[in-house]
C-alpha cells in the first residue's frame, strides 16, 4: 500500500515537472528574437510535450506529436526560413496592450478552470459518459484509442482525413505556379 | 549536405529503419500503439530525411510527384470507398459490421482499410507540402545545400 | 491547494495566453504562426490531462491491468495534431508568398507598403 502511495506522488510530481518545464520552454520563445533559436525552442517544446503526453497515458497521441510536431514541423518552419528573413525586427513600442489583454484573458480561464474538475478525479464526468464503453472492446481490437478512432467515430476521422486533403490542396494552389514557369530563377 | 560522408552513410542505414518502422505502426496499430496517421507520418519523415541528405532530386525520382499527388486524393477516397461498400453490402455508411459474413471480422477489414487510407493521405500531403517548400528555394538544390 | 488541484489547468491556460500574446504583440508572421502552435498545443493540454487517471494505464487492453485512462481525449486530439500540421503548412504557404509579393514578412512594413501603393494610385 505504501509502495502504491509513493508511486502515485511519483507520477504527479514527473507530470508537474514536465508542465514546468514546457512553461519556461515558451516563456523563452516568447522573448527571444532570432528566428532560427525560435524554430529550435519549438521544437524542445515539442518533445516536451511528447513526453508529457507518454506521462498522461496518451501513447498514441505522444506518437505523432513527436513525429509531426517535433519532426515534420520543425523542418517546415525551417523551409519557411530558409526562403524568409531569419532575423525578427525589433518592436516599435511595447507591447503593453496586449500584454494586458493576455494577462486579462488568462486570469479569466484560471477563474473559470477553477470550477472544473480536479486533475484525475476518477469521479468526474469524463470518465463515466462514453468510456466505460469503448473500453468493453466490442470490435476486439485490443488498442482502443485505434478502434474508436476507425470505427465508433469513423465519420469524425473522415472528416479530418478530408481537411488534411484540403490543406494540401491548398499548398499545392499557393505554392505550385512559379515551377512551371521554368525553376532555377532567383526572384 | 550531399558530401557529408558521415550523414550518407548514416543516412543509408537508417532510412530503411525508419521506413520498415512506419510500416510496422501501421499493421500494428491495433494491437499497439500506431495507426495511420502516425505511419503516414513516420513514412514521409524518412522520405524527407532521403531528400535532405540525398537532394530533393534524388527523393523526386524514388517517389515521383504524380504518385505524390495521386497520394493525396486516393486516401480519402480508399476512405469514402469503405463506407460506400458498406452501403452497397445493405448496411449504413461506413457501417464495418456487413464487410464480412463474420460481423468481428468484418470490424477488423474495415478498421484496416480506412487506416490505410488514412496513412496513404497523411504521407502524400506530407511530402508534398515538403517538395513544394523545398522546390520553392533555389531550383533544383532544394533544401539539401 | 486549490490551484495545485488545477495544476494541469493553470498551465494550458499560460500556454494559450502565450501563444496569444505572440500572436498579438509580435509583427514577423512566422514568429506569429510559431505563437499560433503553441495556443494550438496548449489545447492538447486541456483535453488530454483530463482523462488522465492516477494508476492507470494507456488505454491498450491487456488482461493483467484493469484501470485505463480515458481513450475519447487521446482520438480527438491525435487527429487534431496532424489538422494542425497541415494548417501550419498551409499558414507558412501564405507566409511564403507575401514574402515573395513584399519582399517582407514583418506586418508593419507590409501595412507600409500597401499604405505607399495606395497612394501612388491615380
Amino acid at each position: 500500500m505504501g509502495r502504491r502511495r509513493g508511486g502515485t506522488i511519483i507520477e504527479t510530481l514527473i507530470i508537474n515537472a514536465l508542465l514546468v518545464l514546457m512553461a519556461l520552454a515558451v516563456l523563452v520563445l516568447a522573448r527571444t528574437r532570432n528566428l532560427f533559436a525560435v524554430v529550435v525552442l519549438s521544437g524542445v517544446y515539442s518533445f516536451l510535450m511528447a513526453t508529457l503526453l507518454v506521462a498522461l497515458d496518451a501513447v498514441d497521441v505522444a506518437m505523432t506529436e513527436a513525429a509531426v510536431g517535433a519532426g515534420v514541423s520543425t523542418v517546415l518552419l525551417l523551409g519557411a526560413l530558409h526562403l524568409c528573413k531569419s532575423e525578427e525586427a525589433r518592436p516599435a513600442h511595447r507591447p503593453w496592450l496586449p500584454l494586458a489583454l493576455s494577462g486579462a484573458t488568462g486570469l479569466l480561464l484560471i477563474y473559470g478552470a477553477l470550477d472544473l474538475p480536479d486533475f484525475a478525479d476518477p469521479a468526474a464526468p469524463i470518465h463515466r459518459h462514453v468510456a466505460p464503453r469503448y473500453l468493453q472492446n466490442e470490435v476486439d481490437v485490443p488498442n482502443v484509442v485505434t478502434a474508436v478512432l476507425a470505427s465508433f467515430r469513423g465519420y469524425d476521422t473522415l472528416g479530418e482525413t478530408t481537411v488534411v486533403f484540403t490543406a494540401g490542396a491548398g499548398i499545392v494552389a499557393l505554392l505550385r505556379r512559379r515551377r512551371h514557369k521554368g525553376g532555377g530563377d532567383a526572384q | 549536405m550531399r558530401n557529408d560522408l558521415v550523414l550518407r552513410v548514416v543516412g543509408k542505414l537508417l532510412i530503411p529503419f525508419i521506413l520498415l518502422f512506419a510500416i510496422y505502426v501501421q499493421f500494428h496499430g491495433d494491437f499497439g500503439p500506431g495507426g495511420g496517421f502516425q505511419a503516414g507520418v513516420i513514412f514521409a519523415a524518412g522520405i524527407v530525411f532521403y531528400a535532405l541528405i540525398f537532394g530533393l532530386e534524388n527523393a523526386r525520382k524514388v517517389v515521383p510527384d504524380a504518385l505524390v499527388e495521386a497520394m493525396l486524393a486516393a486516401g480519402v477516397l480508399l476512405y469514402a470507398g469503405v463506407g460506400v461498400a458498406g452501403l452497397l453490402l445493405g448496411g449504413n455508411f461506413l457501417d464495418y459490421f456487413v464487410l464480412d459474413a463474420d460481423p468481428i471480422h468484418g470490424q477488423h477489414r474495415g478498421i484496416f482499410w480506412v487506416e490505410a487510407g488514412v496513412a496513404v493521405t497523411v504521407c502524400g500531403v506530407m511530402l508534398k507540402i515538403f517538395y513544394m517548400f523545398a522546390a520553392r528555394g533555389d531550383g533544383a538544390t532544394g533544401l539539401g545545400e | 491547494m486549490e490551484l495545485l488541484a488545477h495544476f494541469s489547468h493553470v498551465v494550458a491556460v499560460f500556454l494559450m495566453v502565450a501563444g496569444l500574446y505572440v500572436v498579438m504583440a509580435r509583427g514577423n508572421l512566422i514568429k506569429k504562426l510559431v505563437g499560433l502552435s503553441v495556443f494550438q498545443t496548449s489545447v492538447y493540454l486541456l483535453y488530454i490531462a483530463p482523462g488522465k487517471l492516477i494508476g492507470g494505464t494507456a488505454p491498450i487492453l491487456a488482461p493483467q491491468y484493469g484501470l485505463y485512462s480515458n481513450p475519447l481525449p487521446h482520438v480527438l486530439i491525435l487527429t487534431a495534431i496532424v489538422v494542425g500540421v497541415a494548417t501550419l503548412a498551409l499558414g507558412l504557404a501564405l507566409a511564403v508568398r507575401i514574402r515573395e509579393a513584399y519582399g517582407s514578412i514583418e506586418e508593419d512594413e507590409i501595412i507600409a507598403a500597401d499604405n505607399a501603393a495606395e497612394e501612388a494610385r491615380p
